[in-house]
C-alpha cells in the first residue's frame, strides 16, 4: 500500500497543466499501465500513489480524508466543503485555471449595476411576476452566502449544471452566477457582471487533508515532495 | 442523546403542553413534512440553509419543519373559530453551524394565542404565562429576560417625511440590520448614490430609456423595457428627493439604541413622539401593554426593554417580542422566546388577518439548565 495519495484531475487541460507545473519542480507524474488507467504514480518516488479523479470529486475526497493531497479549484472547495479549513489546508496556489465566480445581469438592465440594484429589483420583479427573481447557478452555497451578507432579498436559487450564461435567454432564469475567465461567455448572451458582483476569485490549487491518516511514512513522503516543491510542513495539522 | 436525556426533555415538554392546555389551549400535531415553497416564499433563500429540504415525486419540494407557527397560522387561519389558543408539542428540525453543540433536531413546545379583542391583554397573557412557568428553573440559576417593540420601529419609519418608496425599502430590510443602515445612510445623504446613476438619469432624460435599453444590446430575459423604465422614473424622482432629515436620522438611532426599564424606555418614546406625533399610536400601544402586564403582576419598571430586540430572528414579528435567557450561560440556547406576528397571519390567510401572538419553550436548554441527565 503506497503511503500518500494524491489526487489530480483526470483528464483535459487542467491535467495537462497539473503535469507540467508539478515537472516545473522536478516532480514526474506518470500514468501506470495503459493511457485509459486511472491511476498512475510519482517517478522515484514509490511512496506516492498518483489518483487520477474527476477535479468537481477532489474536495470530498481530500474532506473525507480517502487522499492526503490533491489538486482542484479554489471555488469548488469552498462550494462543496463547508467550513473547509477545519478539515483542509490550502499548500499552494498554482497560478493557474484562473476563473471567477460573479453575478450578471443582461446587459440591457441599464438601471442595475450593482448589488443594491439588484436588491432593489428583485423586490420590484416579485411584486410585477408574482414570484422571486431567479438566479442560475450551481455554487448555490456560494452564492447564498455572498447575497446574505449582503443584504439581498426576494430571489431565488435554480439549478443549473451547464450552459448557465443561456438560462436568461430561455427564460428560466433572469441573472446568472458562474464561472468565467475571460467574459466572453457573458457578453456573448448578452449579460453583464454586476460592479460589485465578484463573488470568489478561483485559481488552481494544492490542498491538504487535515482528516487523512498521516502515518510517519506518509509524513515522510510527503517531505519528499515538499522539498522539491518548495511547500510549508505541518500542513496536516 | 442518551435515552434517560430525551425521556426527561419528553417530561418536560409533556408538563409544559399540559400547563398550555390548562391555560385553555387546544393542542395542534401539523405534520412533520411541510410544502417548502410556503416557507421559502416567506423566508426567503436563507431558509434552505438552515432547513432540511427533501424531495416527494408527487408532493414536489417538501420541508421538515422548521418551526410550528407557520403551520399552526395556516391551520388556524383555515379553519379556525376565534378566539382561539393552541399548543403544540414536537420537533423542529434545522441545521446547525458545524461545532454548535446543538443538534438538529430540537423539542418546541409552544403556545399561541389568536384574538382580535385586546391586543395588549393577549400580549400580557402571553408573556405572564411563560414567566410564571419559568419559575420552577429559577432555581437552577437567574433567568435573564428581553422584550422590545418592532412595531415602534415599524411607526417611526412609517413616519419619515419622505417618500413612501424609501419607507418600504427600509420596511422591508427591518429584519436585515446591516443592509437596514446601509439603505438609511443613502436616504440620509450620507452614503454616495451609486456610480453612473446620476447620468442614467440624465440620459434618460435626453433622450429615453426605451431608447437607451435598445442602445445596450439585445434585451434577454422575463424583465420588460417598460419595468426598466418605470425603475429609472423612480430613480429619478429618487435623486431630486431631499435626504431624509438629521433629525429623523438620528431619532431612528436613538429607537434603535434604546436599551433600559420599560418605563423609563415609554418615556424617552414619549420624548420622541413629541417630535414625531407618527408614533403617538405604537407608543400608545406599547403604554397598554405595560398596563396590562403590571397588573398581570409583572413588574414592568425592571422589565428589560431594548430598541433594536428581535430585528436579527429569522421571524416574522412585527410587535411585543420577547425572549428569556440563562444568565451566565452563553452555551444554552435562548429558553423561551415570542411575541406578535400580525403580518404573518395577512400573508397567510389569503386576504384575511388576525392579531396574533405567541412563544415556545425549548425544552433541551430547561433541561440542561436543571443539570439534567448525561
Amino acid at each position: 500500500m503506497s503511503a500518500l495519495k494524491l489526487g489530480v484531475p483526470s483528464k483535459g487541460r487542467l491535467q495537462t497543466l497539473t503535469i507540467d507545473w508539478f515537472a516545473g519542480r522536478g516532480i514526474e507524474l506518470a500514468r501506470s499501465g495503459s493511457e485509459r488507467e486511472y491511476a498512475g504514480h510519482v517517478v522515484g518516488m514509490n511512496d506516492i500513489e498518483l489518483v487520477l479523479l474527476s477535479a468537481g470529486e477532489i474536495p470530498k475526497e481530500l474532506a473525507a480524508g480517502r487522499i492526503h493531497l490533491g489538486v482542484t479549484g479554489i471555488d469548488l472547495i469552498h462550494e462543496k466543503i463547508p467550513l473547509w479549513q477545519t478539515r483542509l489546508t490550502e499548500v499552494e496556489r498554482m497560478g493557474f485555471g484562473f476563473a471567477d465566480l460573479v453575478l450578471a445581469v443582461p446587459n440591457a438592465w441599464i438601471d442595475v449595476t450593482c448589488i443594491e440594484d439588484l436588491d432593489a429589483v428583485a423586490a420590484r420583479f416579485r411584486a410585477e411576476h408574482g414570484f422571486r427573481l431567479r438566479i442560475a447557478t450551481k455554487y448555490h452555497n456560494l452564492v447564498r452566502g455572498f447575497l446574505r451578507e449582503k443584504g439581498v432579498a426576494d430571489y431565488q436559487l435554480v439549478d443549473s449544471q451547464g450552459a448557465t450564461e443561456g438560462t436568461v435567454k430561455n427564460l428560466t432564469a433572469e441573472a446568472i452566477a458562474d464561472i468565467t475567465s475571460t467574459g466572453e461567455t457573458l457578453v456573448a448572451n448578452h449579460l453583464r457582471i454586476l460592479s460589485d458582483g465578484l463573488i470568489l476569485k478561483s485559481q488552481a490549487t494544492v490542498y491538504a487533508s487535515k482528516t487523512a491518516k498521516w502515518s510517519a511514512k506518509s509524513k515522510a513522503a510527503y517531505a519528499a515532495l515538499a522539498a522539491k516543491a518548495v511547500w510549508p510542513e505541518g500542513v496536516h495539522k | 442523546m442518551s435515552n434517560g436525556l430525551r425521556a426527561e426533555i419528553k417530561a418536560v415538554a409533556a408538563r409544559l403542553q399540559q400547563a398550555f392546555e390548562d391555560a385553555g389551549a387546544v393542542m395542534r400535531e401539523p405534520d412533520s413534512l411541510q410544502p417548502a415553497e410556503v416557507l421559502l416564499d416567506l423566508y426567503g433563500e436563507d431558509i434552505r440553509a438552515r432547513a432540511y429540504i427533501t424531495h416527494d415525486p408527487v408532493l414536489g419540494e417538501q420541508m421538515l419543519r422548521p418551526d410550528f407557527t407557520v403551520p399552526i397560522v395556516q391551520m388556524h387561519m383555515a379553519e379556525g373559530a376565534e378566539p382561539a389558543r393552541y399548543t403544540y408539542n414536537g420537533s423542529v428540525w434545522r441545521k446547525q453551524l458545524a461545532g454548535s453543540a446543538r443538534g438538529p433536531e430540537n423539542t418546541q413546545v409552544g403556545f399561541e394565542l389568536f384574538d382580535r379583542t385586546n391586543p395588549a391583554a393577549a400580549d400580557a397573557e402571553v408573556f405572564s404565562l411563560f414567566n410564571g412557568l419559568l419559575d420552577e428553573w429559577r432555581g437552577f440559576g437567574a433567568i435573564a429576560v428581553a422584550t422590545g417593540d418592532i412595531g415602534i420601529l415599524q411607526a417611526a419609519v412609517r413616519g419619515l417625511k419622505t417618500t413612501d418608496r424609501r419607507k418600504a425599502a427600509l420596511l422591508r430590510h427591518l429584519w436585515r440590520p446591516a443592509r437596514f443602515r446601509q439603505l438609511l445612510d443613502r436616504f440620509g445623504g450620507r452614503a454616495p448614490v451609486p456610480e453612473g446613476r446620476e447620468a442614467l438619469v440624465a440620459a434618460a432624460a435626453q433622450t429615453s430609456s426605451e431608447t437607451l435599453v435598445r442602445e445596450a444590446g439585445p434585451l434577454v430575459g422575463l424583465r420588460t423595457v417598460e419595468e426598466i423604465a418605470a425603475r429609472i422614473v423612480d430613480l429619478a424622482e429618487d435623486l431630486a428627493e431631499p435626504p431624509i432629515s438629521a433629525g429623523e436620522y438620528e431619532m431612528l438611532g436613538q429607537i434603535l439604541s434604546l436599551k433600559s426599564g420599560s418605563v423609563a424606555a415609554l418615556d424617552s418614546l414619549r420624548t420622541l413622539q413629541s417630535e414625531m406625533p407618527v408614533l403617538k399610536a405604537a407608543v400608545d400601544r406599547m403604554a397598554t401593554r405595560l398596563d396590562a402586564l403590571s397588573a398581570k403582576g409583572i413588574d414592568v419598571e425592571n422589565l428589560p426593554f431594548e430598541g433594536k430586540f428581535g430585528l436579527t430572528a429569522m421571524e416574522y414579528y412585527d410587535g411585543f417580542v420577547f425572549g428569556f435567557y440563562a444568565e451566565g450561560r452563553p452555551d444554552l440556547p435562548t429558553l423561551a422566546s415570542g411575541g406578535r406576528y400580525d403580518a404573518l397571519t395577512r400573508v397567510l390567510g389569503q386576504g384575511r388577518s388576525i392579531p396574533a401572538v405567541g412563544g415556545v419553550f425549548h425544552p433541551e436548554a430547561l433541561v440542561a439548565l436543571s443539570g439534567g441527565v448525561e
